[in-house]
């Protein structure tokens, strides 16, 4: 459970993320993708019934590969972000030792993004389903340097 | 390894064309450039074509005659046509026929391109969060580019201004109007650095080249342009490329690349030797990157070219001479041959007011798409 803004208050709402398996919350935030066991090459999300790739859990920390802005509503379908589209930020972030993941990008204005700054993982709310059921994906945010 | 020359080319006009479907610009592209080559629908012995999403090539047949030749559909995406004349000219090159007709052609209703993850066996929740839109990887791929070799807007802007104002002399073009560099850089940002203006969009219409032997050529007195290489490749690995929920971090090069050094190989020059190119502008950067790609000159060089106007149509290279898929739009099935058609335009001194002003002997073509395909033709006179 994740407390929710809803029409101002404060409450808990229901919540899902957004796919089975590509990031857990317990015991910690984590993505989750695929090291090929032949070449250790790793892979994001983890390929569903490919025995060539074995459950691996990603770095949470990384650095800004690029980015750029939606500034126009993607098309739906198959984009699910709801109504009142609001411009928000993608990006790559290169994960040391693991891959370059793209992502959307949250808690941070357009102007601030640099190729190389340091981000972290964390979630967004995607959109509310019909019975209210808050939709989740994995994000990143800017992350304090000393952290690092 | 025999010759295989280029003996006619048609374009019907590129844009949009009421009430015209893309079979029939498809066919009017054919009879256009049997005309050109002075020839019947009769004397071609094979055919290759396609459209990624407007009809099969091939029933162009009923509008064209019934003679009974081998037509080969092709269906590969952004290098449909690349692929098309691949197959004419090696139909030719095995000795088994003389005269080919390479055609491609599509039309694309407005706003095109709605990508369906499980088309391209990504999970429904990539498309749901707002991360399968083409024009966001064009836009991530060059804020990398732009980073690492310090390129500015300016030059963004610069492409785009350059494609419209050599788009308003070339009569297939769709975007026919200058339009000036404050326009571009103010126009709506689409996905930053790029504005509306800076990208090309989903259009109609076709092309076809009629293709033949070297001996044929000559019997028929129009043995001047010459197919020097057409090369073909998909990606390698560590290529960066649309729809990509990750990427590796050891980079490798891109298919453009792969296509560009077998293509120069095959013809046995380099890129300085080349006078004019057609080079895959679907945004501003884009061609700015395929510039580099391609060889023609080295990363980061590209600013002070366009700051010198190098690759204007009277600059040491002119690049998109017809305003390329900024001003003509791209529909996917005749968007390469169409870079072809105008290399034949500007090597025999057609061009008109974007004629390249100097004598001109080699034109080179570079289409690019998803998923990570590039094809290259050089051609000589």
């Amino acid at each position: 459970m994740y407390l929710g803004r809803q029409r101002g208050m404060l409450r808990l709402v229901k919540t899902r993320p957004i796919a089975i398996g590509i990031f857990e919350t317990t015991p910690a935030l984590r993505l989750i993708g695929g090291r090929q066991r032949s070449s250790g090459r790793v892979v994001f999300p983890l390929p569903t019934d490919d025995q060539r790739f074995e459950r691996v859990e990603l770095p949470h920390r990384g650095n800004l590969w690029s980015y750029t802005m939606q500034r126009v509503a993607p098309k739906s379908p198959p984009y699910k972000g709801g109504e009142g589209f609001e411009p928000f930020a993608v990006g790559y972030v290169e994960l040391p030792g693991a891959c370059i993941v793209e992502s959307r990008l949250t808690q941070v204005r357009f102007e601030e993004l640099r190729v190389g700054m340091p981000m972290e993982l964390t979630t967004l709310l995607l959109h509310t389903e019909a019975d209210g059921t808050a939709v989740v994906i994995y994000a990143f945010q800017p992350a304090p340097t000393a952290q690092l | 390894m025999s010759d295989v020359f280029i003996i006619g080319a048609g374009i019907h006009p590129f844009g949009r064309t009421e009430g015209r479907t893309g079979l029939d610009q498809g066919a009017f592209a054919v009879r256009a450039a049997l005309a050109d080559a002075n020839l019947r629908w009769s004397d071609i012995q094979v055919a290759y074509g396609g459209s990624d999403a407007s009809g099969k090539a091939d029933t162009l047949v009923n509008q064209l005659g019934l003679t009974g030749l081998p037509f080969v559909n092709v269906l590969n995406g952004c290098a449909t046509g690349g692929s098309a004349l691949f197959g004419a000219q090696s139909a030719i090159k095995s000795g088994e026929f003389e005269i080919s007709v390479a055609m491609g052609f599509d039309k694309h209703p407005r706003g095109a391109f709605d990508p369906r993850p499980a088309d391209w066996g990504l999970p429904d929740w990539y498309g749901e969060a707002g991360m399968m839109v083409t024009t966001q990887f064009f836009a991530m791929k060059l804020r990398r580019y732009m980073d690492l070799y310090a390129i500015t807007s300016i030059s963004l802007a610069r492409v785009a201004e350059k494609a419209f104002q050599n788009g308003a002399a070339a009569p297939h073009a769709w975007r026919r109007s200058p339009v000036d560099i404050d326009t571009i850089m103010n126009s709506a940002m689409i996905n930053d650095p790029l504005t509306k203006y800076m990208f090309c969009s989903p259009a109609e219409g076709g092309v076809a080249l009629v293709l033949a032997s070297a001996k044929k050529a000559r019997e028929l007195g129009r043995a001047s342009i010459r197919i020097r290489a057409v090369s073909m490749r998909s990606r390698p690995q560590g290529s960066f490329e649309v729809f990509a929920p990750a990427i590796d971090i050891e980079r490798g090069i891109s298919p453009t690349v792969l296509a560009s050094r077998s293509a120069f190989e095959t013809a046995g020059i380099g890129p300085k030797d080349i006078d004019v190119a057609q080079l895959q502008d679907t945004e501003s950067g884009a061609e700015i990157m395929h510039m580099a790609e391609n060889g023609f000159c080295a990363d980061g060089d590209q600013e002070s070219w366009l700051a010198k106007g190098q690759t204007r149509v009277d600059g040491v290279l002119p690049i998109n001479t017809d305003g390329g898929c900024l001003a003509c739009g791209e529909p996917v099935g005749a968007s390469g041959l169409r870079q072809v058609y105008e290399n034949v335009v500007q090597l025999r001194g057609s061009g008109g007011a974007r004629q390249v002003p100097r004598k001109i002997r080699t034109a080179y073509s570079h289409v690019y798409g998803a998923p990570g395909v590039s094809a290259v033709v050089i051609l000589a006179c």
